[in-house]
């Protein structure tokens, strides 16, 4: 006879709302966790679209996503004749505010040179840039669909393709153009007091500059003879992929990502808490019962098993009501949850303990309890 | 073992609580010997300390000095762990409560087969046999039934049928009557009577219910720990 399922169904109502009750917190903590991972995420989208394997950059910078970097565009050129090298391609990052409908988008342009490496590598619907000027694929969280047109700038611009998961890792979705484009929109945007300088015939607003050459090399190349070598130019630096991601991890998201650990950490310990409670509270109310049983002559086994089962079945459901929540409103955070199973299953492990070590205070509290406390009324 | 058999000795048992200036003696040299078949009724003022010695024969409490013999076992020789005396409880000892103490999430069947479930009896055999002690008290029609939804008459003969179940030897019975009408409370005590004869057992109650004081084959009384009268 299971007494712990046979005391749940008796007060089933009460114990599914305390399992719904403990799915909303257990939602939040998955929620925490995917908003981790999705920052993470986010951040690395950005520096694993393109697939590269070295990053060029200005000399004495971490590259165009820890810091401002700009170097010649021609720089692709010179960088592509290396050994070693199967293709390069220069490329350009900027963030920009649209008005678009009624709306204002916030939008992260990459522009690159099509044909080359630094353009989007899965199309998820439409087609890449297939013109020199004035097309774009944008993010789907953009909110643009085909055939859209968006003023930037001077020009406007129609959607051509859509793709997933580009971003920076501020969140904001990315849309590819041309590095023609991207370089003139940059020159359009330009401060004020550079344009009245342009149009007085003091020269260009800006030279042409990007912010890196993306490098992919041959089969079997030593990347870090490459990068080496790259390094010792006057005014460029070489980082392997492998860096470049260490760099975003550790300069530009660390602090939110810490943040949030923390945070997380926060809402584990209250969560455990909150177990620990309901536990407790939930054995405390059958002390009576458990010294009839013990009067009886019911085993410890028998008594540690019915606090330990109603735990463990919480903790369970809580988990599972959690997981359906979680996965079902997922989609409709403005950034990115990104929940792996390897995480749930850690959480699924954080509970059982936390149930077990919660449970242990209840058992503690029922092997204490007087079987003579169920005589006498 | 058999009717006349001693069930229950208890030999020179004290019990106290605390030492020196704040020691209570709750029971004084107390010697008892209960046969099989026998109903007693103990008796006493609150602090007389009856309470005290049915746990001290319920194997709840342990005495400070003394010797008691329950079913042929001395049990609180030393040798007896707790183990052991929860063993003991759940093969040779049946309890009756004043509230009836019933497990409110367990139909009346479920109350009653438990206790055969942890004495190791097969599911099946531990439902028949709750099935027949609840038809025997008249109860059999509420065997799928919760605690919550018994009246005060039936939830009492549900408990007697729990503490009946493993066919104990020693029934202790506390305040059995104290939530009954006096009619309820007579048939109560006929009940245990004749199962008292039938299972060749002896029932030691505590009671203040003078109006089943009839129903007894002894009367013992307790005061300040001594046993006054018998």
């Amino acid at each position: 006879m299971n007494l712990a399922l046979k005391d749940i169904r008796h007060g089933l109502f009460r114990f599914v709302l305390t399992c719904f009750g403990l799915g909303l917190l257990m939602t939040v903590v998955l929620a925490m966790i995917g908003i981790y991972n999705g920052l993470v995420a986010d951040a690395l989208a950005v520096v694993e679209a393109p697939a590269a394997d070295v990053w060029v950059v200005e000399a004495g910078t971490k590259g165009p996503f820890a810091e401002a970097s700009s170097i010649p565009a021609d720089s692709r050129d010179t960088v592509a004749r290396m050994p070693g090298v199967a293709e390069a391609g220069a490329i350009n990052y900027q963030t920009i505010e649209a008005p678009f409908l009624d709306r204002a988008l916030r939008l992260y342009i990459i522009g690159y040179e099509t044909g080359r490496p630094g353009g989007p590598q899965i199309i998820a619907e439409g087609r890449g840039i297939g013109t020199s000027h004035f097309e774009l694929v944008a993010d789907r969280k953009t909110g643009l669909v085909l055939g859209d047109t968006i003023r930037l700038g001077r020009n406007r611009f129609t959607v051509v393709g859509l793709v997933e998961g580009a971003m920076n890792s501020g969140g904001d979705p990315a849309v590819y153009m041309t590095l023609a484009d991207a370089m003139a929109l940059q020159t359009e945007l330009a401060p004020a007091d550079q344009r009245v300088q342009a149009a007085r015939g003091a020269g260009a607003v800006k030279s042409a500059s990007v912010a890196a050459v993306i490098v992919r090399v041959t089969p079997g190349a030593d990347v870090d003879l490459l990068t080496a070598t790259l390094r010792q130019w006057k005014h460029l630096a070489a980082l392997s992929q492998t860096e470049q991601e260490n760099i975003l991890l550790a300069s530009v998201v660390d602090k939110a990502r810490r943040q949030i650990g923390l945070f997380l950490g926060i809402l584990l310990a209250v969560s455990a808490v909150v177990i620990a409670l309901i536990i407790y509270t939930m054995t405390m109310e059958k002390l009576k019962q458990i010294a009839t049983l013990k009067l009886i002559g019911a085993p410890d086994r028998t008594i540690i098993g019915l606090i330990v089962q109603q735990s463990l079945i919480l903790g369970t459901a809580g988990w599972g009501i959690g997981l359906v929540l979680i996965l079902l409103v997922k989609d409709v955070f403005p950034r990115r949850v990104v929940l792996e199973p390897f995480n749930v299953a850690v959480l699924a492990g954080i509970i059982v303990v936390v149930c077990l070590a919660a449970s242990g205070l209840g058992v503690r509290a029922a092997l204490k309890v007087d079987p003579a406390t169920a005589l006498g009324g | 073992m058999a009717i006349g058999d001693i069930l229950v000795d208890v030999q020179a048992v004290a019990k106290h609580y605390g030492e020196g200036e704040t020691r209570v003696d709750a029971l004084r040299q107390v010697d008892l010997q209960v046969r099989a078949g026998e109903v007693i009724a103990l008796l006493g003022p609150s602090g007389s300390g009856k309470t005290t010695l049915l746990n001290i024969i319920g194997c709840i409490l342990d005495p400070s000095s003394g010797r008691v013999v329950l079913d042929g076992d001395p049990v609180f020789d030393g040798k007896w762990l707790r183990s052991d005396l929860r063993r003991l409880r759940l093969d040779k000892i049946g309890f009756i409560f004043q509230a009836h103490n019933l497990l409110p999430f367990l139909t009346a069947a479920e109350n009653v087969s438990l206790v055969l479930d942890l004495a190791g009896w097969a599911p099946e055999k531990g439902k028949e046999r709750a099935k027949e002690l609840l038809d025997y008290l008249e109860v059999g029609h509420r065997a799928p039934v919760k605690p919550a939804l018994l009246s005060g008459g039936e939830a009492q003969r549900v408990a007697i049928a729990r503490a009946l179940a493993n066919r104990p030897r020693i029934i202790l019975a506390d305040e059995p009557t104290a939530a009954l009408d006096s009619k309820r409370a007579q048939l109560v005590m006929d009940l245990l009577r004749k199962l008292a004869a039938e299972q060749e057992a002896c029932i030691l109650t505590v009671t203040h219910d003078e109006k089943i004081f009839d129903r007894f084959d002894r009367l013992i009384h307790l005061r300040d720990g001594r046993l006054t009268d018998d």
